[in-house]
């Protein structure tokens, strides 16, 4: 989809604002990059130099700034399995935010008509609660001898030993739903600037209503499942609030292992890690939206 | 012109169409024949209905009743999609993320046309609209009267039995929507397809169309060639909304032969009675500016027939071809009269007192119950 990334475009007129950015543009520009300077990337820029340090020291007696490079084979070595895993679960969770997010982000812009106010509120509305606090209640949720499980069991084709919580299935539930609105939102926005004639203009050239939605409002619709995928996916691999809470130490994900290295005190191992991590997503998110630039993706 | 309608012909065929939204009725109980390879307008001011008549036609509208029949199948229920029938949309509405060659290519893929085969009837058809060189591109990347052109490649492709559109040039400026009424016309006459052209603007539906519909609240007014409906409209809305008409209130003294004869303020006139629209009672005797002549009042050389005397020149407008006078008879009524510009004659004056005289044959009668400015105040459109 060539509106995801622009791709050069023959004989486009020559873009006018080019000699319009004064002053003024300048200005606009401060607050925003004097935030990510002291908020982002001095923070990284401290978090790669750590990842550097000495393993051998401590918080108590300081570390050793040795440009340390082996910290990041030892890290990744280390923490191999949470790492697949991290990606695992966060891929898992963006696919079935797709599979659940398309059709009630498309009801939501094509079919709800007057409830549509109402419809995007209840998408919303889990906001107004703080994440921890839902997660936890997801933790009561999926409890063994809440109703989920208690029902689950009576089906026939089910084990009396069924468990959900402490479960990958649990970790992978519960990052779906706490991500879900950060697909389903941006795919709406994009749904919803669908110009409707297009889709009567495809009906017009023999387009059945299947076919005009997978030739017409699914290509147009790719903005909005890009920023979704993206939107979902990056927080999920780096989550580790779902998996503290509903997971097992099978389950552990990559996030809870940075967060045990820095409260065990060991900063570089942590940092390696936190950096790795960071790399590997941007590495993927770089491939996919290149790939989505591309027709093929669809 | 339009060939006689027969039996199992290829025609288009509206009867007793009907839309209602709630109680407001925006296509009332229509009938309309559509001869197959004709050029048609749909003419009319904006929210009589034309766009709703189009999209029943195209299956993007649900008639509330009535029955839209082509070339003797009747296709009122049919889906768009399953429709020999193919749009140009007012807005154009071509695919924004597929390229012009894709986007005109759309309709055959969908119909199972490989992409080579599609591939060359895409080529034949942007020559034919003229643009070729621009396959490659997206339509963002176009000009509106390109964009319009691919608009009409993309529905021309599919060879329609019949081609909609809707103000296709509407959002065109006057100078290239001129040349696009000569090109369409041209590639109408190209392809032989029945094209269908909605338009509010009466200019356009007379150079363009075989045959025009005048279409008022939901209902057409009269239908017919340009040139007959121009010369003898059988309403008041037709006689304003297309070009321009004088009426003046009379009421009819008696027939006489091929005659008829109308009192009015000023005098008598006959009218052929093959030119009436009602012959006895009230009525609203009409006659095109054009066809009006002033002479100096009193003057009994030049008469045409039909005379009003003592009226005098209240405006004079020069038009280069022409000038438009503004005169007002004795009653106080003011009508509008163009004299050709021929060196010969003279010019008249503001306040000049003239008689109007026009032969009996310009003249036409409609019936007084309707309206007599119907149809003046869409005349900035
Ligand atoms: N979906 C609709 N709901 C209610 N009224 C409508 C709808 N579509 C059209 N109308 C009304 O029907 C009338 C005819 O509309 P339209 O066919 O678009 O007119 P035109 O194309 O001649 O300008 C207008 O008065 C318009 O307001
Ligand atoms: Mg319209």
């Amino acid at each position: 989809m060539a509106h995801v990334v622009p791709t050069e475009i023959p004989d486009a007129p020559p873009a006018p604002e080019q000699q319009r950015r004064g002053l003024a543009g300048y200005l606009l520009l401060t607050p925003g990059s004097l935030w990510l300077a002291v908020f982002f990337i001095v923070p990284t820029v401290s978090l790669v130099a750590t990842s550097l340090y000495d393993p051998s020291g401590s918080l108590e007696f300081g570390y050793q700034m040795t440009g340390h490079v082996q910290n990041y084979p030892h890290a990744i070595a280390e923490y191999w399995d949470p790492i697949v895993r991290s990606l695992q679960y966060a891929l898992i969770a963006t696919v079935a935010c797709m599979i659940l997010g398309y059709p009630l982000a498309y009801a939501i812009a094509f079919k709800a008509g007057r409830y549509k106010t109402i419809l995007l509120v209840a998408v919303i509305a889990p906001f107004f609660t703080s994440f921890l606090v839902r997660t936890l209640a997801w933790q009561y949720l999926l409890g063994d001898n809440e109703w989920v499980v208690t029902f689950l069991r009576w089906l026939p084709f089910t084990g009396a030993e069924l468990q959900l919580i402490n479960t990958p299935v649990a970790v992978v539930a519960g990052l779906t739903y706490n991500f879900l609105p950060f697909f389903v939102l941006p795919l709406y926005a994009s749904l919803e600037k669908i110009d409707h004639r297009l889709l009567e203009a495809a009906g017009d050239l023999y387009a059945s209503p299947f076919r005009g939605f997978l030739k017409v409002t699914l290509p147009l619709s790719m903005p909005g499942v890009v920023a979704g995928t993206l939107l979902t996916f990056i927080p999920a691999a780096g989550d580790y609030i779902n998996d503290e809470l509903l997971g097992s130490p099978k389950t552990r994900m990559v996030g809870n292992e940075i967060q045990s290295l820095f409260y065990a005190g060991d900063y570089p191992t942590a940092s390696a890690l936190s950096v790795a991590l960071m790399v590997t997503i941007v590495l993927l998110v770089a491939v996919y939206v290149w790939r989505a630039g591309t027709d093929e993706l669809v | 012109m339009a060939e006689p309608v027969t039996a199992g012909s290829e025609d288009l065929v509206l009867a007793g169409l009907t839309k209602k939204y709630g109680d407001f009725a925006a296509v009332d109980a229509l009938d309309l024949t559509v001869p197959s390879g004709s050029f048609f307008a749909l003419l009319g001011p904006s929210g009589c209905g034309k766009t709703t008549t189009l999209r029943m036609v195209a299956g993007l509208e649900v008639p509330t009743a009535g029955t839209v029949t082509l070339a003797g199948e009747d296709i009122t229920r049919l889906k768009p999609y399953r429709r020999p029938v193919n749009t140009v949309f007012q807005s154009y509405a071509l695919f924004p993320h597929l390229t012009i060659r894709d986007n005109v290519a759309f309709g055959p893929r969908r119909k199972g046309v490989s992409k080579r085969e599609a591939a060359a009837e895409v080529n034949r058809m942007l020559d034919l609209v003229e643009l070729g060189e621009y396959a490659g591109r997206k339509p963002a990347q176009l000009s509106g009267g390109q964009q319009q052109r691919v608009a009409l490649a993309r529905a021309l492709i599919n060879h329609p039995q019949v081609l909609l559109l809707d103000e296709p040039l509407g959002a065109l400026d006057l100078k290239l929507r001129r040349q696009m009424q000569l090109e369409l016309k041209r590639i109408q006459i190209d392809v032989g397809l029945t094209f269908i052209h909605v338009t509010h603007d009466q200019e356009e539906a007379m150079t363009m169309a075989d045959t025009v519909a005048v279409m008022n609240q939901g209902r057409i007014e009269q239908m017919g060639a340009p040139e007959e409906l121009y010369d003898l409209p059988r309403t008041t809305f037709v006689a304003n909304f297309l070009g321009r008409s004088n009426l003046v209130a009379g009421s009819v003294t008696g027939t006489a032969g091929e005659e008829v004869s109308v009192q009015l303020d000023g005098g008598t006139v006959t009218a052929p009675v093959e030119r009436a629209a009602t012959a006895e009672g009230k009525v609203w005797v009409g006659v095109r500016p054009e066809k009006v002549h002033l002479k100096p009042a009193g003057d009994p050389a030049g008469g045409r027939g039909n005379e009003l005397r003592d009226a005098v020149v209240s405006d004079v407008s020069f038009a280069g071809v022409s000038t438009e006078y503004v005169v007002r008879l004795p009653s106080g009524q003011e009508l509008m009269v163009f004299e050709q510009n021929h060196t010969s004659q003279r010019r008249l004056h503001s306040g000049d007192r003239v008689d109007l005289t026009w032969a009996p044959e310009h003249t036409f009668l409609l019936d007084a119950a309707q309206d007599a400015s119907a149809g003046t105040q869409f005349d900035d459109e």
